[in-house]
């Protein structure tokens, strides 16, 4: 029993990686007013472009990765063009960008031949004897450098939104648009800024599970990981420490699957993957029913397109 | 000595629509110089060109003498010149804190740690405050504030910003009239401290009280400046409104059979505390029945019930025409018995902002049945029909009857919700502060529609938080103090003791 809980909770991080990324990634779009459904599209650019650097420049993996957030980034701005200087509706947009990413991922992945090929990939950080203390040992000091770099990157983001001036701008930005525009904030400019950091957080979530999690690129390989990360947005209420928590559970609901059923326990695992995507929806319900009289938490501009009014 | 503030020969079309023609408007340090004019007549207009969200077609500005350019209201603040807007620029999440910060110009100290300036930011908050004779709590969020706590923010927003000319377009038109005497002592104040203080207003009481100079505009032109308490208010108006107002007709009316009813109408709120307790009323054919009260005092409340958009926890409501008792009426059953409503708040429950005028107008019509069934739509009806009643209601400003309803002024949309409501002679007519923000032609035009309404049989129920339309209007008035119906008066009105009754009960 012991065995089983180590070894389910040493996985866990490395699961719940990628969720925290990109949701925290969508989660400073979404603060800034753009509703942002690309993650699934952008973590696959992040994913085959990660595993393209390492395979044929032999990349360190850490640069590989960065290269990924780079790609994201660059991708994003088709994304951030077309819902912010084109004012195009965001869901279609948004869903447009995810398949556009789905047919370039594939197209690269299979021109340039990185597809099913197996690398070293990102390994855990090396911490010696450490490392064999029992039970601690496999959880605390088994994962590799992202993993552990995930908590300091949301504490950053959480102190920049709440803390700092470009933050206070942001967060404007989201919630009334024409208050921010009457104060002398550039909306367009910090909608760019916003969906372009975030799409390097999203792009490293891609990165991560094509370079550290999986070490291989697969067409789609993302599976669902993207639409998840929409789905924690909504779930941890636009706050990137609820956003953490949410990313652990599903991280740990995924990891306990394959466990489960070497152990003997059989339960349908298509009924367990929806478990992230049955606790999104009970939360939504709850927000709606018991916190109706709460103020709300979603960002107040959330997909509205921003038009300086001019009237008579 | 220099004025503060000098726009001369300002030119600004929207579309070919000539929003300001030649405008010219001079205000100098330490007074409180009002902007008076019409819905349309270019003030608010000229005010944004001033604050820097409108660039002038042509025409210069100086700003205590220096000719200049102003690139956006980023800039405006940077030359001192502060606006607050009638629909508050404020973001509702974030604390007052918050937003005075985000609108505050780069500075010295932008570099310095964020609580640094957070705290300089809330001292600064603290010694505005002082200024105007109020006190805040930088930390509260605006949502949780009431409007005239909102509007203070928005003028200290302005002051720490470093404005030395403030710009208030139409600054009392929310407010009551205590709150409003409030702001106006406090502008006078500010004033005294050598600050300009530009008043768009179409109000006269307030300029007559308040201005030390006056400048009117009308079809975007500059008509008159002067000195208000040179003038008096018949003077004031003509040149307002060019020409007389038309007077409402008086007759002696005659009342018939119970056209609405309410039986003890209850509504909780939220928090379980009654909003509408136990209110019973009658409204007769021919008769205007004014229910009178501070505001949020359960008259919103009422209103809604009686609409059907909100459902009574106990009571009924009884249109006399469908012979039954609703203990929670449907809107489209409302309608069809032949009740007409004008809200309060014209652009949330009358207008669908985003659709043309001719769908906003004709959709009253489309559901009697008027322009086709349900295979077929009369298109070229609608249109000529929406085109005979904007000219009928003298809705101005509409430059195509596709153009969205949201881009009509205050007044010229509540226009084109009285033409809807009262294009199939409505027997019930409930109407909710229906002159709020409006002119004095187009309150005297929506007056005469309520009355003309009542001559013709309709049982009409005036909602209103202003006393004086209340009592000018109606034939009996029932005033609301904590949900209750606290008292009914008959004519002649004894404006004392209506006035009592709202505040003692409350």
């Amino acid at each position: 029993m012991l065995q089983f809980l180590v070894t389910w909770l040493a996985t866990t991080p490395s699961l719940a990686v990628p969720y925290a990324l990109g949701a925290v990634g969508l989660i400073l779009s979404e603060r800034a007013g753009v509703l942002n459904l690309t993650a699934e599209g952008l973590m696959l650019i992040g994913a085959v472009s990660a595993a393209g650097a390492v395979l044929s420049f032999h990349a360190p993996p850490l640069l590989g990765m960065a290269v990924g957030m780079a790609a994201a980034a660059f991708v994003s701005l088709l994304f951030a063009a077309l819902v912010i200087t084109f004012r195009a509706n965001q869901v279609i947009a948004g869903l447009v960008t995810v398949f556009f990413c789905q047919g370039l991922s594939s197209l690269l992945g299979a021109q340039f031949g990185w597809t099913s090929k197996a690398f070293s990939g990102l390994g855990p950080v090396p911490f010696g004897p450490l490392a064999t203390i029992p039970v601690l040992g496999p959880i605390v000091f088994g994962q590799d450098l992202v993993a552990y770099l995930v908590v300091p990157i949301l504490f950053v983001v959480s102190v920049v939104l709440g803390r700092t001036r470009a933050g206070l701008n942001l967060r404007a930005v989201g919630e009334n648009p024409e208050a921010a525009d009457a104060a002398g904030v550039s909306v367009p400019i910090t909608r760019f800024l916003a969906v372009i950091a975030g799409s390097a957080l999203i792009g490293l979530a891609g990165a991560y599970i094509s370079v550290a999690s999986v070490k291989i690129w697969i067409d789609d390989m993302t599976a669902g990981r993207g639409w998840i990360a929409v789905a924690l947005v909504i779930f941890a209420r636009w706050n990137p420490w609820r956003a953490l928590f949410g990313a652990v559970l599903f991280g740990a609901i995924q990891a306990i699957i394959p466990k489960l059923a070497a152990a003997g326990v059989m339960l349908p695992q298509y009924l367990v993957l929806t478990t992230p995507y049955l606790a999104t929806l009970a939360v939504m319900i709850w927000v709606s029913i018991a916190r109706r009289h709460a103020p709300g938490d979603e960002p107040g501009a959330l997909g509205r397109p921003y038009v300086r009014e001019e009237r008579v | 000595m220099t004025p503060a503030l000098a726009l001369d020969a300002i030119d600004k079309s929207f579309d070919g629509f000539r929003a300001l023609d030649q405008a010219r408007f001079v205000a100098n340090a330490g007074e409180i110089h009002a902007l008076l004019g019409e819905n349309g007549a270019g003030k608010s207009t000229l005010m944004n060109v001033a604050c820097g969200l409108y660039t002038p077609d042509s025409g210069t500005m100086r700003l205590f003498g220096a000719p200049t350019r102003l690139s956006g209201p980023r800039d405006a603040a940077a030359h001192g010149i502060g606006m607050v807007h009638q629909h508050f620029k404020l973001v509702r999440p974030f604390s007052i804190l918050e937003n005075v910060l985000l609108s505050r110009p780069p500075a010295a100290g932008d570099g310095a740690p964020y609580s640094r300036q957070a705290r300089s930011v809330a001292q600064a908050i603290a010694a505005k405050a002082e200024l105007l004779g109020a006190k805040v709590d930088p930390r509260a969020r605006v949502d949780s504030l009431s409007i005239a706590e909102q509007q203070r923010v928005e003028v200290i927003k302005a002051l720490v910003a470093g404005a030395r000319i403030l710009i208030l377009d139409e600054p009392t038109a929310v407010l009551t009239d205590q709150e409003a005497e409030r702001l106006l002592q406090t502008l006078r104040r500010l004033a005294r401290d050598g600050a300009t203080i530009v008043l768009v207003t179409h109000k006269l009481a307030d300029v007559k009280r308040f201005a030390d100079t006056v400048t009117i505009m009308r079809g975007g032109k500059t008509v008159a400046e002067l000195d208000p308490s040179q003038a008096s208010i018949e003077e004031l108006t003509r040149l307002t409104v060019g020409d007389a107002l038309p007077a409402l007709p008086n007759e002696q009316p005659h009342f018939g059979r119970r056209r609405l009813e309410a039986l003890d109408l209850t509504v909780r709120r939220a928090d379980g505390a009654p909003a509408v307790d136990r209110v019973s009323f009658f409204v007769r054919a021919g008769e205007i029945y004014g229910l009178a009260g501070v505001s949020g005092n359960g008259q919103s409340e009422l209103a809604e019930l009686l609409m059907g958009v909100r459902t009574p926890d106990s009571g009924l409501i009884q249109f006399e025409d469908s012979g039954e008792a609703f203990s929670a009426p449907r809107p489209a059953a409302l309608r069809s018995d032949g009740a007409a409503f004008i809200p309060a708040d014209r652009y949330r429950f009358a207008l669908a902002g985003a659709l043309s005028v001719t769908d906003n107008f004709a959709i009253a019509g489309l559901r009697r049945g008027r322009y086709g069934g349900w295979a077929w739509t009369n298109i070229g009806r609608m249109r000529a029909e929406t085109k005979e009643a904007i000219r009928a209601f003298d809705v101005q400003g509409v430059r195509s009857l596709a153009q969205k309803a949201a881009l009509l002024s205050g007044g010229n949309a509540q226009k084109l919700v009285i033409a809807r409501e009262f294009s199939d002679a409505p027997g019930v007519v409930v109407a909710q502060s229906p002159s709020r923000g409006l002119d004095a032609r187009a309150t005297a035009a929506v007056h005469a529609r309520l009355k003309a309404a009542a001559d013709r049989g309709a049982a009409v129920l005036l909602v209103s938080d202003d006393l004086d339309e209340v009592l000018k209007l109606s034939n009996r008035v029932g005033v609301m103090a904590s949900g209750r119906l606290a008292a009914e008066f008959e004519q002649p009105f004894d404006r004392q003791e209506v006035g009592r009754a709202m505040v003692t009960h409350g």
